[in-house]
Protein backbone atom coordinates (compact mmCIF):
# COMPACT_ATOMS: atom_id res chain seq x y z
CA UNK A 1 0.00 0.00 0.00
CA UNK A 2 1.35 3.42 -0.95
CA UNK A 3 1.54 6.19 1.63
CA UNK A 4 -1.36 8.27 0.18
CA UNK A 5 -3.49 5.12 0.14
CA UNK A 6 -2.60 4.50 3.78
CA UNK A 7 -3.84 7.98 4.72
CA UNK A 8 -7.09 7.43 2.82
CA UNK A 9 -7.74 4.01 4.33
CA UNK A 10 -6.75 5.02 7.88
CA UNK A 11 -8.22 8.52 7.69
CA UNK A 12 -10.21 8.15 10.87
CA UNK A 13 -7.33 6.81 12.92
CA UNK A 14 -4.96 9.48 11.60
CA UNK A 15 -7.41 12.16 12.68
CA UNK A 16 -7.98 10.59 16.09
CA UNK A 17 -4.28 10.25 16.81
CA UNK A 18 -3.60 13.77 15.52
CA UNK A 19 -6.33 15.00 17.87
CA UNK A 20 -4.78 13.15 20.80
CA UNK A 21 -1.40 14.55 19.89
CA UNK A 22 -2.75 18.08 19.74
CA UNK A 23 -4.40 17.59 23.09
CA UNK A 24 -1.21 16.31 24.74
CA UNK A 25 0.82 19.19 23.30
CA UNK A 26 -1.86 21.81 23.96
CA UNK A 27 -2.44 20.94 27.59
CA UNK A 28 1.28 20.56 28.29
CA UNK A 29 2.05 23.92 26.71
CA UNK A 30 -0.75 25.67 28.60
CA UNK A 31 0.65 24.28 31.83
CA UNK A 32 4.23 25.11 30.87
CA UNK A 33 3.25 28.72 30.12
CA UNK A 34 1.08 28.99 33.23
CA UNK A 35 3.98 27.81 35.39
CA UNK A 36 6.95 28.97 33.34
CA UNK A 37 6.10 32.64 32.81
CA UNK A 38 5.40 33.39 36.50
CA UNK A 39 8.52 31.41 37.41
CA UNK A 40 10.58 33.47 34.95
CA UNK A 41 9.16 36.66 36.45
CA UNK A 42 10.03 35.40 39.93
CA UNK A 43 13.63 34.76 38.80
CA UNK A 44 13.89 38.32 37.51
CA UNK A 45 12.87 39.51 40.99
CA UNK A 46 15.02 37.04 42.93
CA UNK A 47 18.17 36.51 40.88
CA UNK A 48 19.57 34.37 43.70
CA UNK A 49 17.14 31.64 42.65
CA UNK A 50 18.25 31.81 39.05
CA UNK A 51 21.04 29.23 39.03
CA UNK A 52 19.01 26.85 41.19
CA UNK A 53 15.87 26.91 39.05
CA UNK A 54 17.55 27.05 35.66
CA UNK A 55 20.02 24.37 36.82
CA UNK A 56 17.21 22.04 37.91
CA UNK A 57 15.50 22.68 34.61
CA UNK A 58 18.67 21.94 32.68
CA UNK A 59 19.08 18.63 34.49
CA UNK A 60 15.47 17.84 33.63
CA UNK A 61 16.29 18.34 29.97
CA UNK A 62 19.16 15.86 30.11
CA UNK A 63 16.91 13.01 31.28
CA UNK A 64 15.97 10.99 28.20
CA UNK A 65 12.25 11.36 27.62
CA UNK A 66 11.56 7.64 27.63
CA UNK A 67 13.30 7.33 31.02
CA UNK A 68 11.33 10.28 32.40
CA UNK A 69 8.05 8.67 31.39
CA UNK A 70 9.16 5.51 33.20
CA UNK A 71 10.41 7.35 36.27
CA UNK A 72 7.08 9.12 36.72
CA UNK A 73 5.06 5.89 36.61
CA UNK A 74 5.05 5.30 40.40
CA UNK A 75 3.86 8.85 41.17
CA UNK A 76 0.38 8.40 42.78
CA UNK A 77 -2.37 10.29 40.89
CA UNK A 78 -0.15 11.03 37.92
CA UNK A 79 0.93 7.45 37.20
CA UNK A 80 -2.65 6.19 37.23
CA UNK A 81 -3.35 7.39 33.72
CA UNK A 82 -0.97 7.45 30.79
CA UNK A 83 -2.13 10.82 29.46
CA UNK A 84 -1.64 12.54 32.85
CA UNK A 85 1.82 11.12 33.02
CA UNK A 86 2.63 12.15 29.48
CA UNK A 87 1.35 15.69 30.09
CA UNK A 88 3.43 16.04 33.24
CA UNK A 89 6.58 14.87 31.49
CA UNK A 90 5.96 17.10 28.46
CA UNK A 91 5.28 20.08 30.72
CA UNK A 92 8.57 19.52 32.51
CA UNK A 93 10.42 19.45 29.19
CA UNK A 94 8.69 22.55 27.89
CA UNK A 95 9.37 24.51 31.06
CA UNK A 96 13.02 25.39 30.50
CA UNK A 97 12.71 27.45 27.29
CA UNK A 98 9.68 29.28 28.71
CA UNK A 99 11.28 30.10 32.07
CA UNK A 100 14.61 31.02 30.55
CA UNK A 101 13.17 33.27 27.88
CA UNK A 102 10.82 35.00 30.31
CA UNK A 103 13.76 35.73 32.57
CA UNK A 104 16.01 36.78 29.68
CA UNK A 105 13.32 38.98 28.17
CA UNK A 106 12.68 40.86 31.39
CA UNK A 107 16.37 41.12 32.25
CA UNK A 108 16.92 42.52 28.74
CA UNK A 109 14.79 45.61 29.30
CA UNK A 110 17.15 48.59 29.10
CA UNK A 111 18.28 49.81 32.50
CA UNK A 112 17.44 53.50 31.79
CA UNK A 113 13.93 52.49 30.73
CA UNK A 114 13.38 50.56 33.92
CA UNK A 115 14.93 53.31 36.02
CA UNK A 116 12.76 55.98 34.41
CA UNK A 117 9.67 53.85 35.01
CA UNK A 118 10.49 53.38 38.68
CA UNK A 119 11.42 57.05 39.10
CA UNK A 120 8.13 58.12 37.55
CA UNK A 121 6.29 56.31 40.29
CA UNK A 122 5.14 53.10 38.65
CA UNK A 123 4.27 50.48 41.22
CA UNK A 124 6.08 47.14 40.86
CA UNK A 125 2.91 45.71 39.30
CA UNK A 126 2.62 48.57 36.79
CA UNK A 127 6.31 48.22 35.98
CA UNK A 128 5.75 44.55 35.19
CA UNK A 129 2.53 44.86 33.17
CA UNK A 130 3.09 48.15 31.40
CA UNK A 131 6.82 48.07 30.75
CA UNK A 132 8.60 44.80 31.37
CA UNK A 133 6.14 42.25 29.96
CA UNK A 134 5.29 44.24 26.80
CA UNK A 135 8.98 44.76 26.08
CA UNK A 136 9.84 41.13 26.86
CA UNK A 137 6.82 39.66 25.11
CA UNK A 138 8.50 38.76 21.84
CA UNK A 139 11.35 36.99 23.65
CA UNK A 140 8.82 35.16 25.82
CA UNK A 141 6.85 34.06 22.75
CA UNK A 142 10.09 32.92 21.14
CA UNK A 143 10.59 30.64 24.15
CA UNK A 144 7.05 29.32 23.88
CA UNK A 145 7.65 28.72 20.20
CA UNK A 146 10.81 26.68 20.81
CA UNK A 147 9.10 24.74 23.59
CA UNK A 148 6.07 23.95 21.41
CA UNK A 149 8.15 22.58 18.56
CA UNK A 150 10.15 20.41 20.97
CA UNK A 151 6.98 19.22 22.67
CA UNK A 152 5.35 18.17 19.39
CA UNK A 153 8.38 15.96 18.78
CA UNK A 154 8.75 14.55 22.28
CA UNK A 155 5.02 13.85 22.48
CA UNK A 156 5.48 11.04 19.93
CA UNK A 157 7.35 9.14 22.67
CA UNK A 158 4.21 9.32 24.83
CA UNK A 159 2.79 6.46 22.75
CA UNK A 160 5.38 4.19 24.39
CA UNK A 161 3.48 4.43 27.68
CA UNK A 162 0.11 4.18 26.01
CA UNK A 163 -0.79 7.85 26.06
CA UNK A 164 -1.69 7.80 22.38
CA UNK A 165 -0.86 10.46 19.84
CA UNK A 166 0.93 10.18 16.53
CA UNK A 167 3.69 8.15 18.18
CA UNK A 168 1.30 5.18 17.94
CA UNK A 169 1.96 4.99 14.21
CA UNK A 170 5.68 5.45 14.66
CA UNK A 171 6.02 2.66 17.22
CA UNK A 172 3.68 0.42 15.26
CA UNK A 173 5.62 1.07 12.07
CA UNK A 174 8.89 0.30 13.84
CA UNK A 175 7.46 -2.99 15.10
CA UNK A 176 6.08 -3.86 11.68
CA UNK A 177 9.20 -2.59 9.89
CA UNK A 178 6.82 -0.62 7.68
CA UNK A 179 8.06 2.81 6.65
CA UNK A 180 4.62 3.93 5.49
CA UNK A 181 3.20 3.43 8.95
CA UNK A 182 6.13 5.30 10.50
CA UNK A 183 5.63 8.16 8.03
CA UNK A 184 1.92 8.19 8.75
CA UNK A 185 2.88 9.30 12.26
CA UNK A 186 5.97 11.31 11.43
CA UNK A 187 4.52 13.46 8.64
CA UNK A 188 1.49 14.83 10.53
CA UNK A 189 3.74 15.43 13.56
CA UNK A 190 6.22 17.32 11.42
CA UNK A 191 3.42 19.36 9.83
CA UNK A 192 2.04 20.13 13.27
CA UNK A 193 5.47 21.35 14.41
CA UNK A 194 5.85 23.50 11.29
CA UNK A 195 2.37 25.01 11.70
CA UNK A 196 2.95 25.79 15.37
CA UNK A 197 6.31 27.32 14.49
CA UNK A 198 4.74 29.43 11.76
CA UNK A 199 1.78 30.69 13.77
CA UNK A 200 3.85 31.47 16.86
CA UNK A 201 6.41 33.11 14.59
CA UNK A 202 3.71 35.43 13.27
CA UNK A 203 2.64 36.30 16.80
CA UNK A 204 6.23 36.88 17.81
CA UNK A 205 6.85 39.24 14.90
CA UNK A 206 3.66 41.17 15.57
CA UNK A 207 4.95 41.81 19.09
CA UNK A 208 8.14 43.45 17.94
CA UNK A 209 6.69 46.91 17.61
CA UNK A 210 9.01 48.31 15.00
CA UNK A 211 7.12 51.11 13.33
CA UNK A 212 8.07 52.00 9.80
CA UNK A 213 10.97 54.38 10.01
CA UNK A 214 9.97 57.81 8.80
CA UNK A 215 12.89 59.74 10.18
CA UNK A 216 14.26 62.03 7.51
CA UNK B 1 2.08 75.65 48.52
CA UNK B 2 2.42 78.98 50.32
CA UNK B 3 2.59 77.37 53.73
CA UNK B 4 5.39 75.02 52.70
CA UNK B 5 8.88 75.39 54.11
CA UNK B 6 11.46 77.54 52.35
CA UNK B 7 13.60 74.58 51.42
CA UNK B 8 12.06 72.32 48.80
CA UNK B 9 14.61 69.62 49.50
CA UNK B 10 16.88 69.24 52.46
CA UNK B 11 19.61 66.74 53.25
CA UNK B 12 20.32 66.39 56.97
CA UNK B 13 23.47 64.46 57.90
CA UNK B 14 22.92 62.01 55.08
CA UNK B 15 25.27 59.08 54.71
CA UNK B 16 24.84 56.34 52.13
CA UNK B 17 26.80 53.13 52.29
CA UNK B 18 26.63 50.10 50.08
CA UNK B 19 27.47 46.55 51.03
CA UNK B 20 31.11 46.05 51.91
CA UNK B 21 30.89 49.28 53.90
CA UNK B 22 31.87 51.46 50.98
CA UNK B 23 30.63 54.97 51.71
CA UNK B 24 29.30 56.73 48.63
CA UNK B 25 27.88 59.78 50.41
CA UNK B 26 29.15 60.91 53.76
CA UNK B 27 27.45 63.28 56.15
CA UNK B 28 25.80 65.42 53.51
CA UNK B 29 24.00 68.59 54.57
CA UNK B 30 22.42 70.49 51.75
CA UNK B 31 19.37 72.61 51.29
CA UNK B 32 17.72 73.26 47.93
CA UNK B 33 15.70 76.47 47.89
CA UNK B 34 12.25 76.55 46.44
CA UNK B 35 12.33 77.63 42.81
CA UNK B 36 16.10 77.56 42.36
CA UNK B 37 18.17 75.51 39.96
CA UNK B 38 20.89 73.79 41.90
CA UNK B 39 23.65 72.16 39.92
CA UNK B 40 25.36 69.12 41.42
CA UNK B 41 28.82 69.29 39.92
CA UNK B 42 31.40 66.56 40.28
CA UNK B 43 33.56 64.04 38.51
CA UNK B 44 32.39 60.59 37.53
CA UNK B 45 31.84 58.50 40.64
CA UNK B 46 31.76 61.50 42.96
CA UNK B 47 28.31 60.62 44.24
CA UNK B 48 26.32 63.33 42.48
CA UNK B 49 23.90 60.92 40.81
CA UNK B 50 23.50 59.01 44.07
CA UNK B 51 22.67 62.31 45.76
CA UNK B 52 19.97 62.88 43.17
CA UNK B 53 18.55 59.38 43.59
CA UNK B 54 18.30 59.86 47.35
CA UNK B 55 15.70 62.58 46.69
CA UNK B 56 13.14 60.29 45.03
CA UNK B 57 14.30 57.23 46.96
CA UNK B 58 15.69 55.32 44.03
CA UNK B 59 18.27 54.67 46.73
CA UNK B 60 17.72 54.99 50.48
CA UNK B 61 20.20 56.61 52.82
CA UNK B 62 21.89 54.57 55.53
CA UNK B 63 21.84 57.46 58.01
CA UNK B 64 20.32 60.89 58.23
CA UNK B 65 17.24 62.35 56.62
CA UNK B 66 16.18 63.68 53.27
CA UNK B 67 13.26 66.09 53.48
CA UNK B 68 11.04 66.86 50.50
CA UNK B 69 8.59 69.69 51.18
CA UNK B 70 9.54 69.45 54.81
CA UNK B 71 8.65 65.77 55.08
CA UNK B 72 11.16 62.97 55.40
CA UNK B 73 11.19 60.84 52.26
CA UNK B 74 10.79 57.79 54.49
CA UNK B 75 7.43 59.23 55.67
CA UNK B 76 6.22 59.74 52.11
CA UNK B 77 4.43 57.00 50.26
CA UNK B 78 7.26 56.25 47.83
CA UNK B 79 4.97 56.09 44.78
CA UNK B 80 3.39 59.44 45.68
CA UNK B 81 6.83 60.93 46.30
CA UNK B 82 8.06 59.88 42.87
CA UNK B 83 4.96 61.10 41.06
CA UNK B 84 5.41 64.43 42.81
CA UNK B 85 8.93 64.74 41.38
CA UNK B 86 9.80 64.90 37.67
CA UNK B 87 12.82 62.90 36.56
CA UNK B 88 14.81 63.27 33.35
CA UNK B 89 17.93 61.26 32.56
CA UNK B 90 20.62 60.90 29.96
CA UNK B 91 19.39 58.81 27.00
CA UNK B 92 15.91 59.87 28.17
CA UNK B 93 14.84 56.31 29.10
CA UNK B 94 11.74 56.58 26.94
CA UNK B 95 9.51 53.52 26.67
CA UNK B 96 10.24 52.17 23.18
CA UNK B 97 6.82 50.48 22.90
CA UNK B 98 4.93 53.72 23.59
CA UNK B 99 4.40 56.62 21.23
CA UNK B 100 5.60 60.08 22.21
CA UNK B 101 2.09 60.87 23.40
CA UNK B 102 1.82 57.69 25.47
CA UNK B 103 5.23 58.31 27.00
CA UNK B 104 4.34 61.84 28.04
CA UNK B 105 0.84 60.89 29.21
CA UNK B 106 2.00 58.10 31.50
CA UNK B 107 2.09 59.81 34.88
CA UNK B 108 -1.10 61.86 34.32
CA UNK B 109 -2.81 58.61 33.31
CA UNK B 110 -1.52 56.82 36.40
CA UNK B 111 -2.81 59.74 38.43
CA UNK B 112 -6.19 59.13 36.79
CA UNK B 113 -6.62 62.47 35.07
CA UNK B 114 -9.53 62.39 32.66
CA UNK B 115 -8.70 61.77 29.02
CA UNK B 116 -9.35 65.30 27.78
CA UNK B 117 -7.17 66.85 30.41
CA UNK B 118 -4.37 64.38 29.60
CA UNK B 119 -4.47 65.19 25.87
CA UNK B 120 -4.55 68.91 26.55
CA UNK B 121 -1.59 68.60 28.88
CA UNK B 122 0.42 66.46 26.44
CA UNK B 123 -0.21 69.09 23.77
CA UNK B 124 0.91 71.82 26.14
CA UNK B 125 4.15 70.22 27.34
CA UNK B 126 5.17 69.05 23.87
CA UNK B 127 4.72 72.63 22.66
CA UNK B 128 6.78 73.77 25.63
CA UNK B 129 9.74 71.61 24.61
CA UNK B 130 9.41 72.61 20.96
CA UNK B 131 7.79 69.48 19.52
CA UNK B 132 4.47 70.33 17.83
CA UNK B 133 1.86 67.77 18.90
CA UNK B 134 0.46 67.10 15.45
CA UNK B 135 3.86 66.25 14.06
CA UNK B 136 5.34 64.22 16.91
CA UNK B 137 2.65 62.75 19.15
CA UNK B 138 2.20 59.56 17.12
CA UNK B 139 5.88 58.80 16.62
CA UNK B 140 7.82 56.14 18.45
CA UNK B 141 11.08 56.96 20.23
CA UNK B 142 13.18 55.21 17.58
CA UNK B 143 11.74 57.60 14.99
CA UNK B 144 13.25 60.57 16.80
CA UNK B 145 16.73 62.08 16.87
CA UNK B 146 18.70 62.10 20.13
CA UNK B 147 17.81 65.72 20.80
CA UNK B 148 14.13 65.09 20.15
CA UNK B 149 14.15 62.08 22.47
CA UNK B 150 15.68 64.23 25.17
CA UNK B 151 12.94 66.82 24.65
CA UNK B 152 10.30 64.13 25.02
CA UNK B 153 12.06 62.96 28.19
CA UNK B 154 11.80 66.49 29.55
CA UNK B 155 8.16 66.79 28.47
CA UNK B 156 7.42 63.52 30.23
CA UNK B 157 9.10 64.75 33.39
CA UNK B 158 7.02 67.95 33.27
CA UNK B 159 3.74 66.26 32.34
CA UNK B 160 2.14 66.02 35.77
CA UNK B 161 3.39 69.53 36.58
CA UNK B 162 5.66 68.49 39.45
CA UNK B 163 7.15 71.23 41.58
CA UNK B 164 10.47 69.48 41.72
CA UNK B 165 12.47 68.33 38.74
CA UNK B 166 15.50 66.07 38.94
CA UNK B 167 17.77 65.96 35.92
CA UNK B 168 20.70 63.59 35.58
CA UNK B 169 23.03 64.81 32.84
CA UNK B 170 20.06 65.15 30.52
CA UNK B 171 22.15 66.68 27.75
CA UNK B 172 25.22 64.51 28.28
CA UNK B 173 24.80 62.24 25.27
CA UNK B 174 23.97 64.93 22.72
CA UNK B 175 26.16 66.41 20.04
CA UNK B 176 27.55 69.86 20.98
CA UNK B 177 25.21 71.84 18.75
CA UNK B 178 22.05 70.11 19.91
CA UNK B 179 23.29 70.37 23.49
CA UNK B 180 23.79 74.13 23.23
CA UNK B 181 20.35 74.45 21.68
CA UNK B 182 18.70 72.51 24.49
CA UNK B 183 20.67 74.36 27.15
CA UNK B 184 19.38 77.68 25.85
CA UNK B 185 15.84 76.39 25.71
CA UNK B 186 16.23 75.06 29.22
CA UNK B 187 17.10 78.58 30.40
CA UNK B 188 14.04 79.99 28.65
CA UNK B 189 11.85 77.24 30.03
CA UNK B 190 13.11 77.84 33.53
CA UNK B 191 11.92 81.43 33.40
CA UNK B 192 8.38 80.47 32.49
CA UNK B 193 8.11 77.56 34.92
CA UNK B 194 8.83 78.09 38.56
CA UNK B 195 10.28 74.72 39.41
CA UNK B 196 12.82 73.60 41.90
CA UNK B 197 15.42 71.87 39.79
CA UNK B 198 18.33 69.68 40.85
CA UNK B 199 20.59 69.13 37.89
CA UNK B 200 23.55 66.73 37.83
CA UNK B 201 26.44 67.54 35.53
CA UNK B 202 30.18 67.03 35.18
CA UNK B 203 30.46 69.94 32.79
CA UNK B 204 31.71 73.16 34.45
CA UNK B 205 30.45 75.38 31.63
CA UNK B 206 27.00 73.82 31.86
CA UNK B 207 26.95 74.27 35.63
CA UNK B 208 27.97 77.94 35.32
CA UNK B 209 25.47 78.62 32.58
CA UNK B 210 22.37 76.87 33.91
CA UNK B 211 22.63 77.02 37.68
CA UNK B 212 21.51 79.55 40.26
CA UNK B 213 23.92 77.80 42.57
CA UNK B 214 26.52 75.10 42.16
CA UNK B 215 27.07 72.38 44.75
CA UNK B 216 30.48 70.83 44.29
CA UNK B 217 30.64 67.18 45.25
CA UNK B 218 33.82 65.18 45.49
CA UNK B 219 34.28 61.64 46.81
CA UNK B 220 30.82 61.68 48.36
CA UNK B 221 31.40 64.92 50.23
CA UNK B 222 29.94 68.34 49.67
CA UNK B 223 32.85 70.74 49.08
CA UNK B 224 30.79 73.88 49.04
CA UNK B 225 27.91 75.72 47.42
CA UNK B 226 28.64 78.68 45.17
CA UNK B 227 26.85 81.15 42.98
CA UNK B 228 28.38 80.93 39.48
CA UNK B 229 30.36 84.16 39.99
CA UNK B 230 31.66 83.02 43.37
CA UNK B 231 32.63 79.70 41.92
CA UNK B 232 34.97 81.30 39.39
CA UNK B 233 36.57 83.50 42.05
CA UNK B 234 36.72 80.91 44.79
CA UNK B 235 40.18 80.23 46.23
CA UNK B 236 38.92 76.84 47.46
CA UNK B 237 41.38 74.16 46.44
CA UNK B 238 38.68 71.70 45.42
CA UNK B 239 37.17 74.32 43.11
CA UNK B 240 40.48 75.22 41.50
CA UNK B 241 40.83 72.23 39.15
CA UNK B 242 37.39 72.95 37.69
CA UNK B 243 38.04 76.65 37.26
CA UNK B 244 41.43 75.94 35.74
CA UNK B 245 39.97 73.47 33.27
CA UNK B 246 37.29 75.99 32.36
CA UNK B 247 39.80 78.85 31.95
CA UNK B 248 42.16 76.69 29.91
CA UNK B 249 39.38 76.01 27.43
CA UNK B 250 38.58 79.70 27.26
CA UNK B 251 42.24 80.60 26.72
CA UNK B 252 42.58 78.16 23.89
CA UNK B 253 39.47 79.60 22.32
CA UNK B 254 40.66 83.19 22.82
CA UNK B 255 44.17 82.59 21.50
CA UNK B 256 42.73 80.94 18.44
CA UNK B 257 40.56 83.95 17.70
Amino acid sequence: MSLPDFFVVHKREVLTLTGEHLWLVGVSMLLAVAIGVPLGILLSRRPALKSLVLGANNIMQTIPSLALFGLLLPVPWIGARADRLAILALTLYALLPVVRNTYTGIAGVDAPVREAAVAMGLTPRQLLWQVELPLASNVIVAGIRTATVITVGVATIAAAIGAGGLGEFIFRGLAMVDNNVILAGAIPAALMALCADFVLGLIQRSLVRRPVRTRD
Amino acid sequence: MNDSPAAAIEFVNVTYRISGNRTLISDLNLSVRRGETLMLLGRSGSGKTTTLKLINRLVSQSEGKVLVDGRSTTDWDVIQLRRHIGYAIQEAGLFPHYTVEENVALVPRLERWDAERVTARVREVLQLVGLPYDEYARRYPDQLSGGQRQRVGLARALAADPEILLMDEPFGALDPITRAELQHEFLELRKTLSKTIVFVTHDVAEALMLGDRIALIDSGKLKGIFAPGEFLRSPDESVQPYVNAFRATQQILNSGA
